[in-house]
C-alpha cells in the first residue's frame, strides 16, 4: 500500500489522477498529483483554530493516532500513525489537504478516517449521517495548523 | 520502523550464534496457553495487575457473577416448576465444554445459537418461564457461570456444515468498513493489534474471555455489548444483542481465537 511518502516520486513524475467531485452539500474539489491544490473554502485556514480542532476528541481527534511534540501538554498521544513533527517539511499543502480530506485516495487500506466525505459510507449512526467529520473551514484550519509543524 | 536490515543481515551472516540470540530476544515473552501461533488472548495485552487479578479466583471481581449464576441454576422458575438443575444436574459436568464449542448451529431453531439464546430457549420452551433480558443481572450471572465451567479449555467452534454460511457472514462483517469513521474490525484488531490508540493498547479483539469483567464498567459485560461498543466508537449504528449479524460475527471471532483458552470471567480494562 502506498504511503504519502512513497508517492512523492510518482508525483514528481507528474502522475495525474482524475479529479474527484463530491456530491451532496460538500464543496467539490479536484485531486491533482495526490493532492488538492485549492482551498476548499477559497481562503487560507486559521492555524490557531486548527490546533483546537486537531486536539478536540469530538472533531479531529488526531492525537488518538498521532504524536506531536509541541502538543505534549495534552495527554495520551496514540501510536497508530506516524509522528507529525516536521510534517510541513515533508509535504506540500495540497498533499496535506488530501491526506485530511480523504486519506484513502492515497492509501486505500488506511485506518485513518476521511474527514471530509459522506459518500460510500456504511451504517453511519443517525446523528452523523450525511455529515462529514469536519466542515470545509475546519479542514482548512487543520491544514493551516499542519503547515506550522516544521 | 528504522531497522537497518542490511546491517542485521550482515551481522547474522557473520555469526550464526547471533541469529539464535536475535530469535530469542524478539520472542522474549512466552505466553503459555494464552498464545497459539500468532493468536493472542486479550490477557497478553493487559497489565500485570489485571492479569494477576484474573487468575486468582479470590481476587477476580467477576467471580461474584459466577456465584450468582450458581444460585440461579438451582432456583425453580416458570410454570413448569423446574430449575436448570432439574434437567441438567450438576453444571460442573453438564455445562463443561459448552463455552468452548458455542455458538453452534441448532437444527431445530434453524439458526445459530450462542449461550445466551440457548439459555432463553430453555427458559421459554423447557421451563415456561420469561426469557432473561440480554444484559440483565440474571443473564450475565448465568452466562458467566456456564462459561466458567469451561475455564482453560481451548476454543473449538465448528464452521462446517450448516455453520459455514454463518461463518462467511461473520467474516464479511469483520472486514467491512462501517460508520462515519469508516473502519472495519480488522483495521484495529488485525492491522494494529499491540498499537496504542489514545490511552488504549489494542488487542486482537478475541472473544475467549466473555462475559468479561471490565474495570471501566465495574461489572461484567457480554460479547454483544462489546460489539455494540466497537461499532459505536466508529460512529456506526450497532446491531441488536442476539441479532443474526452479531451471532455470525461471534462465530467468526471465536474461530479467529481457536485454541485459546476460555477465560471467563476475564479481567479487562
Ligand atoms: C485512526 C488513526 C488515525 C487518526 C484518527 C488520524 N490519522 Fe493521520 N494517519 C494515520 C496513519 C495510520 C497514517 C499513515 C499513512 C496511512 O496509513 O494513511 C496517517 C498519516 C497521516 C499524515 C501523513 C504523515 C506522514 O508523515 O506520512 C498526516 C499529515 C496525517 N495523518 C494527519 C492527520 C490529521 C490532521 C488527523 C486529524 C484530523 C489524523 N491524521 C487522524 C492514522 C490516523
Ligand atoms: C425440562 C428440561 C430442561 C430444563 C429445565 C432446562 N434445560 Fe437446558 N436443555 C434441555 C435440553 C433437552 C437441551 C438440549 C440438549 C441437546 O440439544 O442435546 C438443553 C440444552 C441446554 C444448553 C446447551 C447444552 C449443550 O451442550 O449444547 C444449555 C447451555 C442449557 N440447556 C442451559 C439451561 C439453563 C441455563 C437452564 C435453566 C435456566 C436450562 N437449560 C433448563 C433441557 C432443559
Ligand atoms: C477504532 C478501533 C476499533 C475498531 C474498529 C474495533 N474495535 Fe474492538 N476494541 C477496540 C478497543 C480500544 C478495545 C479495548 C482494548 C482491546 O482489547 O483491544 C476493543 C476490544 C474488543 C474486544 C474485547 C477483547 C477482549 O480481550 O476482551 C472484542 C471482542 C472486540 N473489540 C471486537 C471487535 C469487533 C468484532 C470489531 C468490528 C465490529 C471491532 N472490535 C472493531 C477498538 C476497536
Amino acid at each position: 500500500m502506498p504511503s504519502l511518502k512513497t508517492l512523492i516520486p510518482a508525483i514528481a513524475a507528474s502522475v495525474l489522477l482524475a479529479g474527484t467531485a463530491t456530491a451532496g452539500d460538500l464543496v467539490s474539489y479536484k485531486v491533482v498529483d495526490y493532492g488538492i491544490p485549492s482551498s476548499l473554502t477559497g481562503k487560507a485556514g486559521d492555524a490557531a483554530a486548527g490546533e483546537k480542532t486537531f486536539v478536540n476528541r469530538k472533531l479531529g481527534n488526531c492525537l488518538a493516532c498521532h504524536q506531536v511534540t509541541k502538543l505534549s501538554a495534552h495527554p495520551f498521544h496514540g501510536e497508530i500513525g506516524p509522528s507529525l513533527d516536521g510534517v510541513a517539511e515533508r509535504y506540500e499543502e495540497p498533499q496535506l489537504r488530501l491526506q485530511v480530506v480523504n486519506a484513502k485516495e492515497i492509501n486505500p487500506d488506511t485506518i485513518m478516517p476521511a474527514f471530509y466525505r459522506t459518500e460510500g459510507l456504511h451504517r453511519v449512526l443517525k446523528n452523523f449521517k450525511g455529515k462529514p467529520v469536519l466542515t470545509a473551514e475546519q479542514v482548512e484550519d487543520v491544514v493551516a495548523y499542519l503547515k506550522t509543524l516544521k | 520502523m528504522k531497522t537497518n536490515w542490511n546491517r542485521i543481515t550482515l551481522i547474522a551472516a557473520a555469526c550464526a550464534v547471533c541469529v539464535g540470540v536475535f530469535a530469542t530476544s524478539a520472542n522474549a515473552t512466552d505466553w503459555g496457553p494464552y498464545q497459539v501461533d500468532d493468536r493472542r488472548s486479550g490477557y497478553t495485552y493487559m497489565t500485570d495487575e489485571s492479569r494477576a487479578m484474573q487468575v486468582d479466583s479470590f481476587q477476580n471481581p467477576g467471580m461474584i457473577w459466577v456465584e450468582q449464576g450458581a444460585d440461579l441454576w438451582n432456583e425453580t422458575n416458570g410454570k413448569a416448576g423446574k430449575s436448570c438443575a432439574s434437567c441438567h444436574g450438576d453444571a460442573t459436568e453438564s455445562m463443561k465444554g459448552v463455552a468452548a464449542r458455542y455458538p453452534v448451529y441448532d437444527e431445530k431453531a434453524k439458526k445459530l445459537q450462542n449461550v445466551e439464546t440457548r439459555i432463553n430457549t430453555c427458559l421459554e420452551k423447557n421451563m415456561q418461564a420469561e426469557p432473561y433480558k440480554w444484559e440483565s443481572k440474571e443473564m450475565l450471572s448465568m452466562t458467566t457461570f456456564i462459561n466458567n465451567q469451561s475455564l482453560g479449555m481451548p476454543v473449538d467452534v465448528k464452521i462446517d456444515g450448516a455453520a459455514a454460511e454463518w461463518y462467511e457472514k461473520g467474516k464479511a462483517f469483520y472486514y467491512e468498513r462501517r460508520g462515519q469513521l469508516d473502519m472495519a474490525c480488522k483495521h484495529c484488531h488485525e492491522d494494529n493489534a499491540g498499537g496504542i490508540i489514545r490511552a488504549n493498547t489494542l488487542s486482537q479483539g478475541q472473544a475467549n474471555g466473555f462475559p468479561t469483567y471490565r474495570l471501566k464498567w465495574q461489572k461484567v459485560g457480554s460479547l454483544h455489548r462489546r460489539f455494540r461498543g466497537c461499532n459505536k466508537q466508529v460512529r456506526s449504528a450497532p446491531f441488536g444483542n442476539g441479532s443474526d449479524e452479531y451471532l455470525a460475527l461471534e462465530l467468526y471471532v471465536k474461530w479467529r481465537g481457536r485454541g485459546l483458552p476460555v477465560e471467563t470471567p476475564a479481567v479487562r480494562n
